[in-house]
């Protein structure tokens, strides 16, 4: 199978044969220089990004049913701690989501694009 | 009434012309599924928005915080963190990888035959779990913009099916709706979803000025109010977190259960997202990886914002409706009339009520009534057509063509064919959509009942198949059978066993939880491993690892992606 092409448009599987075939070159590709730095680099950032954004998530629940006294202090008006918190999710779900994006159009975009005209030089 | 019924029935119509047309334009299989993969990343952002925002969204975390002050507003948050799971972990590498379907990319490792009838049933299952709280969220509108509806027809449904009476409204609207839907395709549900989107952010943005203005946009006197609310059984403010599960009632497993129960939630609200076949399949639409990430920055965007306005939405129904006024007609000054129940899914259009009249008297409330109850059917419509395609894809491209057709009795199924069982599908789950809706009741919160089944099936079946299919090397296909049927049959198991959400509560459930999320997902997942290890021992399945190594290079980088016919 030609790589880099788009595949046929048919839903029959891609036979057993054909894909034994194909295993070499996936796995040559896989060894690269490029395709390490790319799989690296995307954990680099994805893996501490997605603990820090479940740590920061269930912190809430947690401190609402933890402390709940701390969570009903009031900060200005009646507005309180627990509404703040929530409203600082948003937040942080929107910053980690545009470093991400910087990330990847900075980072990872190239690396793939390398990976790729290897793919479609052939074997 | 008149005013309200007729200016409903011109959005309503709108909308119908629209898919009319698209319908026509409608012809092969790419464009009815993937719209011909030419979908730019901001419409698709907008569509995602417009997938994912339901009445569960717009009608149900309105009535939550209407009903029981902040603890609705954990629904907002959860529902947003959600997308940093799909746009760290699913959204590029779905689009490198698949084609139509979530099975499309499962099939590239695992042996299509078990896994393409595994993914369609769990697809089947999310989809009319979702659709069930649509229905509600529709019967809700009908109920108030013609209250004697169901009087006038319960002659003529005075039979149950399986035990199970059906709700005359909500049988009525469901019907209209998935004949809307069967009759367009995708190309209709995007721009559907793109209009539906906007109208919703209007709608939201003028509901939320309007209680603004109502406090002279003073935040804290907006708050001040808020608090004046006590809740009944607590005695706690709205603002305070703890109404919905009281704080310190009881334990389970020698945690606070009200602590169980948010957490719980949170997991299935965070986790279930990236799991949502009908969300999964806006990422083939696109023409890259590239694209669906702009199209998920897009979507948060929107959703974050509309979720923001929550507060104005939700509390403003609490603070100037007030939850006992909240019901399908009300009489002089507000309040229910007489001999009917409050129910909390109709919030929304009864503080639109209330901001027109006393905004723009009388007429201002009917008209704004209309408008509000027409964005909330426009935006079911649109969800209802999305999951309907989600359902039907799975059953008629994975199940029909992936599996009878090409293992059982062969030969060349023409797209007409396979249109046509998805149209089949998509009848079939709409009325059994219809007959769950009935079922649970009118009354039950739309957004706690897809937060309650729908996700945590998405998040116990479909999520650990699609995260070790692309992640994990040893992972086979009896792992990912396991997960997929082994998480939705757990799910509904442990549903059925629990309290639920008909109302009055079940005293004694034979499980304790409503959000069976923090029993369910981690099962699912545990499923996943282990079905992989006996895969492993009777060695069923060596070619899963070895494409390993294309699924990998492929999600990573997008070689060999299915291509846009206009180029990406």
């Amino acid at each position: 199978m030609e790589v880099g092409k788009s595949l046929p448009r048919q839903s029959a599987p891609p036979s057993p044969a054909a894909a034994a075939g194909d295993e070499v070159h996936w796995e040559g590709l896989e060894e690269t220089d490029e395709f390490r730095q790319l799989v690296q680099a995307r954990w680099r950032f994805v893996a501490p990004a997605t603990v820090f954004f479940l740590i920061y998530y269930f912190a809430l629940p947690f401190s609402n049913g933890l402390f709940p006294g701390v969570m009903r202090t009031e900060i200005i008006g009646h507005i309180n701690l627990a509404y703040v918190f929530a409203l600082s999710e948003f937040v942080m779900a929107w910053v980690l989501a545009y470093f991400y994006i910087r990330q990847a159009t900075r980072v990872f975009d190239p690396l793939a694009e390398k990976v790729r005209r290897r793919a479609s030089q052939g074997k | 009434m008149s005013i309200t019924l007729t200016l409903f029935l011109i959005v309503v119509g709108i909308t119908l012309v629209i898919t009319a047309w698209a319908a026509r334009r409608t012809k092969t299989t790419v464009q009815f599924w993937a719209a011909g993969r030419t979908i730019k990343g901001w419409q698709n952002g907008l569509a995602i928005a417009g997938d994912y925002m339901s009445a569960a969204s717009f009608l149900g975390i309105a009535g939550l915080i209407a009903f029981n002050g902040y603890d609705g507003f954990m629904y907002s948050v959860g529902w947003l963190v959600a997308y940093l799971t799909v746009l760290f972990l699913i959204a590029e590498p779905m689009r490198n990888t698949g084609k139509y379907t979530m099975a499309d990319m499962l099939s590239y490792r695992m042996s299509p035959v078990p896994v393409r009838s595994a993914a369609a049933f769990s697809t089947v299952a999310v989809s009319a779990a979702y659709m069930m709280a649509q229905m509600i969220g529709a019967g809700s509108l009908i109920k108030i913009l013609l209250p004697d509806l169901d009087k006038n027809l319960k002659p003529y449904f005075d039979w149950a099916i399986f035990g199970t009476k059906l709700d005359p409204s909500i049988a009525l609207v469901g019907l209209m709706m998935m004949i809307y839907v069967i009759a367009g395709g995708m190309v209709a549900t995007t721009w559907v979803q793109i209009v539906k989107a906007v109208l919703l952010m209007g709608g939201a943005v003028l509901l939320s000025l309007l209680v603004l203005f109502y406090f002279n946009f003073n935040f804290l006197s907006f708050f001040d109010k808020i608090y004046s609310v006590k809740d009944k059984v607590t005695g706690l403010p709205f603002t305070s977190p703890g109404i919905l599960y009281p704080y310190g009632k009881a334990t389970i497993w020698g945690v606070d259960k009200a602590l169980v129960e948010n957490v719980s939630l949170g997991l299935a609200l965070i986790l279930g997202t990236a799991g949502l076949p009908h969300i999964l399949m806006r990422f083939f639409t696109v023409p890259n990886a590239k694209a669906a990430r702009s199209s998920v920055a897009w979507a948060m965007g929107l959703i974050g914002s509309f979720y923001i306005m929550t507060t104005f939405l939700g509390f403003g129904a609490a603070a100037l409706v007030g939850k006992a006024n909240i019901c399908a007609q009300v009489v002089t000054g507000f309040k229910c009339a007489p001999g009917l129940k409050p129910n909390n899914n109709m919030s929304m259009p009864r503080l639109a009520d209330f901001l027109g009249t006393y905004f723009f008297g009388a007429t201002g409330g009917e008209f704004l009534l209309a408008f509000i109850a027409a964005v909330a059917f426009a935006t079911i419509l649109a969800v209802v057509a999305g999951l309907t395609l989600a359902a039907s894809s799975a059953f008629s491209h994975d199940f029909y063509v992936g599996v009878v057709r090409t293992q059982m009795f062969h030969g060349s199924v023409s797209e007409r064919e396979q249109v046509l069982v998805a149209r089949i599908t998509a009848a079939i789950v709409g009325l059994l959509s219809i007959w769950l809706a009935a079922r649970v009741g009118a009354t039950a919160n739309v957004a706690a009942l897809v937060a309650g089944v729908a996700f945590v099936i998405a998040a116990s079946a479909n999520l650990p198949a699609i995260l070790f299919t692309l992640f994990w090397k040893r992972f086979n296909t009896w792992g990912a059978v396991a997960s997929l049927v082994g998480g939705t049959v757990v799910t509904i198991w442990l549903v059925a066993l629990g309290p639920g959400w008909t109302l009055p509560a079940v005293v004694h459930p034979a499980f304790p939880l409503q959000n069976v999320g923090i029993v369910a997902i981690p099962v699912g997942f545990v499923l996943a491993i282990v079905g992989t290890f006996i895969g492993d021992l009777v060695k069923a399945d060596r070619l899963a690892e070895v494409k390993f190594h294309e699924i990998d290079v492929r999600a990573q980088t997008g070689v060999g992606a299915e291509a846009s016919p206009v180029g990406a």
